[in-house]
């Protein structure tokens, strides 16, 4: 038997304690959890240790060596891939290999979107969630050939979603997609979200106000007007460059940097033309944790930022002078972040997290200061949505059937 | 329903890399063509090229009389099989193979029809009520196929669709695709690395190799004059046994002789006859070629001793039916050029005989095995290609 492990900081189950030499689909060990994990070609089962929970797929090992590859690379570039560890191969003649990742902390599979009460709001951002996730990838030349609801998991984004790769078995890395490339993987995402909601409809789990066919046609809309803010190329009056700052700020607005712009004008015209050469996501999650280190994900990264702006105002309003951005970020971590998630108390900190806690901290200030009608402190904000609002939420840490 | 041709198609990547040079295929209307070859042939950036998914560089492609260059993949009336061939389990069988109509937004009774002669097709008429986990591995798997053909597109195109399979459920799979593109007729192209898979499955069989097309033509053809070197390795399993070696006609010009290494294989005066052109190779090194079933272990065998070798046995293989025996010879091997296949070049040749099981040749024996020279294959040695006038 051979273990081939990634090094990382967090610690991982001692794998040599599972029932390797049996097939995945018979194990009997005590760590195993039922997790909803939808529609799946290999056996997928999860362990629990005292680690974390750990996904386990069994399939041939040309593929698990390959998805290992694939994984890794993705994850090398930034992209939402879920963390893979390891794969077990060699286990002996009759077995496939075991590709080992860690389960996504805090994410929501799609079914529970459509069955769990207190989140049908979430899934307007679902087709969003997952043109962003498609056009991410497309940008980076992986061409996803499987995106579906099953392969794909959901993390609560500052009251939207926030999608990543589970599964890219029939992922290709390119240097660059084809149009038709591009087509054919949001014509099978079409297909197979298509294919997954109305399974969930004939499970009758489908809510009746969702009609598949409207979904699958605004993704087929929403990835189109993405992919065209992104790379299109723009022709501007040499008097009107403004527009290209202002596309800049667009593309800024929906989470992507512009690391690189292509401009070209004519021999004799007025004319500029305008095209973003190298766009990548997470402008707002870089921007936070350049100024305080907090990693989090993009809305709420964009929501942070407003919250120390905010903060920024008040100190320059209170002590008559502005104060360096870096000096009210560090005040604003240490006088309002951190409080306000202290406040929390620990047991209740697996339902949500901390960026996602931040900003239903932020909602019920807001919420406080309507009804009240005066200012409320975050701290005074977030003592009170951890008495009133946060025990009757469902941990989400890592969701298991039957939660 | 639809021919597809492709002429002088030619795919340069923007880095420079010449992926296929003016590559000509003339696919028949409910043609079952296989592209084959080795890792990075081009085989599949021939069939992507097909199904628009790769730009064309240069050259003309058609799909019935339209030429498709410049036109989406959505509108060339193709289908790209077994991208995903996940069930939904709260589905019935039925659904499962229509849904895609469903969003496709075609008449319900045409829908219908269509699932209902797919099911047919497919012998699944009597589980369309069924849900996924009451079918078997292979039922499956025709759902999915179902699934293609309910789009009733004018061709199929399929890139390694069972790669994925476990070994039983290939096999499986490899006969009912084969069987199922006969029945429906409708033009196909497939692409495989496994020449196995080649040779079952398609009407003709196209062999590339650095991105040039080597030969297409029949399985059988294929395997019986090879036009090169690489076709005649690269086609059969075990593979073709290649040497360099040199024809000496004798003095009448009737008959010769061939070196392996320090031995020698006589040619009857038959072949030199029925290949005119091996004339002009005396005296001269070329390749040859010899096919594992064209050996024999001597004892078994009637032929004279000047048709037969000698090697010490390194491998026996008893597969029931037949074996297999690897034996050396101080023989030149040749590399064919097939990047995936492992070759020890050196002094000595592991040539491989497919005997009759009855032979009781063992391992370490010194080996004394008959020759069929009638049906060597010879190649020019600076071209490698076949000479077969």
């Amino acid at each position: 038997m051979r273990l081939q492990l990634v090094t990382t900081h967090d610690p991982q189950p001692d794998y040599l304690d599972l029932p390797l030499l049996q097939p995945l689909a018979d194990w009997t060990h005590s760590g195993l959890v039922e997790f909803p994990i939808g529609v799946h070609r290999h056996v997928v089962r999860f362990v629990e240790s005292e680690h974390g929970l750990f996904a386990l797929k069994e399939l041939p090992g040309r593929l698990a060596d390959r998805e290992f590859a694939l994984l890794r690379h993705l994850a090398e570039e930034n992209l939402p891939v879920v963390e893979v560890l390891g794969v077990i191969s060699e286990r002996d003649s009759d077995l496939d290999d075991i590709l080992i990742t860690r389960h996504l902390e805090f994410s929501l599979p799609f079914r529970f979107l459509f069955t769990r009460s207190g989140i049908s709001s979430l899934r307007e951002s679902l087709v969003d969630s997952i043109a962003v996730l498609l056009a991410q990838l497309h940008l980076a030349g992986f061409f996803w050939g499987d995106c579906s609801l099953s392969n794909t998991l959901f993390r609560r984004d500052a009251g939207a979603l926030a999608a990543w790769v589970v599964d890219t078995e029939t992922g290709e890395l390119h240097d660059q997609l084809t149009p038709g490339q591009r087509e054919l993987d949001l014509d099978i995402a079409q297909m197979n979200i298509f294919g997954g909601l109305l399974d969930l409809e004939a499970s009758g789990r489908l809510p009746p106000d969702i009609d598949p066919v409207e979904v699958v046609e605004s993704l087929t809309r929403r990835y189109g007007q993405l992919w065209e803010e992104l790379t299109a190329e723009q022709s501007v009056e040499v008097a009107q460059r403004h527009l290209i700052d202002a596309r800049l700020a667009r593309l800024n607005e929906l989470g992507f940097d512009t690391a690189e712009v292509s401009i070209t004008t004519g021999g004799s015209g007025p004319q500029i033309q305008f095209r973003p050469a190298v766009v990548e996501v997470g402008h707002h999650v870089r921007e936070l944790e350049r100024l305080t280190g907090l990693r989090m994900l993009e809305n709420q990264a964009r929501r942070m930022l407003n919250d120390i702006r905010s903060y920024g105002a008040w100190l320059a309003k209170r002590d008559g002078r502005d104060q360096p951005e870096a000096v009210v970020a560090y005040r604003w971590l240490n006088e309002i972040f951190e409080p306000a998630i202290e406040t929390i108390p620990q047991e209740l900190r697996d339902r949500r997290s901390p960026g996602e806690l931040f900003h239903e901290i932020l909602l019920h200030r807001d919420a406080l200061q309507s009804k009240l009608q005066a200012d409320v402190s975050v701290q005074a904000a977030s003592a009170d949505y951890a008495l009133e609002s946060l025990p009757s939420s469902k941990r989400e840490r890592s969701l298991i059937e039957g939660d | 329903m639809a021919t597809i041709t492709l002429e002088k198609i030619n795919k340069v990547y923007p880095n420079g890399f010449h992926a296929i040079h003016d590559l000509d295929l003339d696919i028949a209307d409910t043609e079952f063509l296989v592209l084959v070859g080795p890792s990075g042939c081009g085989k599949s950036t021939a069939l992507r090229m097909v199904a628009g998914l790769e730009e064309i560089t240069n050259g003309e492609m058609r799909i019935g009389d339209r030429i498709v260059n410049e036109v989406e993949p959505k509108d060339r009336d193709i289908a790209m099989v077994f991208q995903n061939y996940a069930l939904y389990p709260h589905m019935s069988v039925y659904d499962n193979i229509g849904f895609a109509l469903k969003l496709a937004k075609t008449p319900k009774d045409e829908t219908d029809r269509r699932i209902r002669e797919a099911a047919r097709i497919l012998e699944l008429d009597e589980q369309l009520d069924r849900k996924p986990a009451q079918l078997s591995g292979g039922q499956r798997q025709r759902v999915a196929m179902g699934r293609a053909i309910v789009r009733q597109p004018a061709a199929f195109l399929m890139d390694e669709p069972l790669s994925n399979l476990d070994a039983k459920l290939r096999v499986q799979m490899r006969a009912e695709i084969a069987s199922l593109q006969r029945e429906l007729g409708v033009t196909t192209v497939y692409v495989t690395h496994d020449q196995v898979e080649a040779m079952t499955m398609g009407d003709r069989v196209a062999v590339l190799k650095d991105g040039f097309l080597q030969q297409v033509d029949t399985p059988q053809n294929l395997y019986d004059r090879p036009q090169n070197v690489f076709v005649a390795a690269f086609i059969g399993s075990p593979s073709m046994n290649l040497f360099e070696g040199t024809l000496t006609l004798d003095s009448s010009g009737q008959g010769g002789s061939l070196t392996l290494g320090s031995q020698a294989i006589s040619i009857p005066s038959e072949i030199l006859a029925a290949r005119p052109a091996l004339a002009a190779y005396d005296g001269q090194p070329l390749i040859y070629g010899i096919r594992p079933e064209d050996m024999e272990d001597a004892s078994l065998d009637s032929r004279p001793d000047d048709q037969c070798i000698h090697g010490e046995v390194s491998l026996v293989e008893a597969l029931g039916a037949e074996i297999l025996v690897h034996f050396g010879v101080d023989a030149v091997p040749v590399d064919s050029g097939d990047p995936d296949a492992v070759v020890e070049l050196g002094d000595t040749a592991v040539v491989v005989g497919r005997f009759n099981p009855r032979s009781r040749i063992r391992l370490r024996d010194s080996a004394k095995v008959a020759v069929h020279a009638e049906r060597l294959s010879f190649f020019d040695s600076s071209t490698r290609l076949a000479i077969w006038d």
